[in-house]
């Protein structure tokens, strides 16, 4: 069901003034138009391009909503207002999906702020929704200075999130494997900080440390850190090298 | 997948102090099963922050859940809530521990269906599916 033209705009312009309800109405023509809305991106392309976009990956269980969830606090002490897509799987067997990002970000729910929309892959191949560049970008146009792409949990293979990143953050935790393990291609490559979470549960040295030996010839060594999203352990200077990285 | 093709996305949520979700994870887990996204936005909400969740993730549904007897007090403020942000067009659904004298009540508040113990999953996802008010685009606030 397509809106029409006098719809589209009046939609646009109250998000441009600040709406979060037609914020959320574009979001959702976007998905339900099976991404195909160009007469909307042209609209929004123009009023974006401002807010620094984190891609946050990695393996199922890391910690990944947890820690998007102490980001956002340390976020919005400094300030900055933050808009958060968090994506789940679609069943491959039933076509829905249970969006069980948000639930680890409760103290933000009330956040002027603070825009969280979860989205399901639906269908899309990869770890994010075949829209998601355009999600971004309404998000970005509405004015979030930070903009946190949760992808699914992934696997090795998964990069797409790196098309809509400016930082790539993967999150690991200790258990994640040996040497070995760490020289294998994939999701380890495009790092751009490496966070091994749940760092209290056991040694998280000895991951950091290989890490950093496996690392420390490539041509741009990610930063890696150890958190505990949990604990709130780390978070400050997590994002301390988030803004290093963004200049 | 086909625009016309688009899952329903429901919001459970949990408004007051009752800590008992079992039922709200069964159900939100039966209904991915019958094709729905479901956000389940856990224990100890209150209804500014369910309706701003509901708000944020233009939810189709927002099911309520109570055991410990608030549900008279809370879930007309959360249909109260929905109507003043210009959400009527949201199905309100309800679950929990209700007496069936109280559902008068809070059907004529703006819940439109209530599903006690031993309510079928299907029974509700059948019932979501016949009332839900699909999108149109931009004619709300």
């Amino acid at each position: 069901m397509k809106a029409n033209q006098t719809q589209l705009d009046a939609l646009v312009a109250r998000m441009l003034a600040g709406s979060k309800a037609a914020l959320a109405k574009l979001i959702t023509l976007v998905e339900t138009q099976g991404c195909d809305v160009p007469e909307l991106m042209t609209k929004i392309v123009p009023h974006s391009g401002k807010a620094y976009r984190i891609g946050v990956t990695g393996p199922p269980g890391a910690g990944k909503s947890t820690l998007t969830n102490a980001l956002i606090a340390v976020a919005r002490s400094h300030g900055l207002s933050v808009g958060v897509v968090a994506v789940d799987p679609s069943s491959a067997i039933h076509g829905g999906a249970v969006l069980g990002d948000r639930i680890r970000m409760q103290p933000h729910f009330l956040d002027s702020q603070v825009f969280i929309r979860s989205m399901a892959t639906r269908g899309s191949p990869v770890g994010l929704p075949t829209c998601i560049g355009d999600v971004t970008k309404l998000l970005d146009a509405f004015g979030k200075d930070i903009v946190i792409v949760e992808t699914v949990g992934v696997g090795q293979l998964d990069l797409s999130v790196m098309e809509v990143a400016d930082t790539v953050l993967l999150v690991l935790t200790p258990d994640y494997g040996d040497t070995i393990q760490l020289m294998k291609a994939g999701i380890i490559e495009i790092a751009d900080i490496i966070a091994v979470n749940k760092a209290d549960t056991h040694a998280a040295e000895g991951l950091i440390s290989r890490l950093r030996s496996v690392l420390s010839n490539t041509e741009r060594p990610p930063v890696i850190l150890a958190t505990e999203a949990l604990n709130n352990v780390g978070i400050e200077e997590l994002f301390a090298e988030l803004e290093k990285h963004r200049k | 997948m086909k625009a016309t093709e688009k899952p329903i996305r429901v919001l459970i949520a949990k408004p007051g102090l009752d800590g008992h979700d079992r039922g709200a994870k069964v159900l939100t887990l039966g209904l991915r099963d019958e094709g729905m996204e479901i956000i389940y936005t856990g224990i100890r909400q209150t209804p500014e922050s369910i309706v701003e969740s509901a708000l944020q993730e233009d939810v189709d549904v927002v099911g309520l859940s109570s055991l410990s007897g608030a549900h008279n007090h809370y879930f007309p403020r959360v249909a109260a809530l929905l109507h003043q942000k210009g959400m009527d067009r949201v199905l309100l659904i309800a679950g929990g521990i209700i007496p069936r004298e109280d559902e008068p009540f809070l059907q004529e508040k703006g819940v439109r269906g209530v599903f006690g113990p031993g309510s079928r999953i299907k029974d509700i996802a059948d019932f979501i599916r016949q009332n839900v008010r699909h999108k149109s685009n931009g004619d709300e606030s």
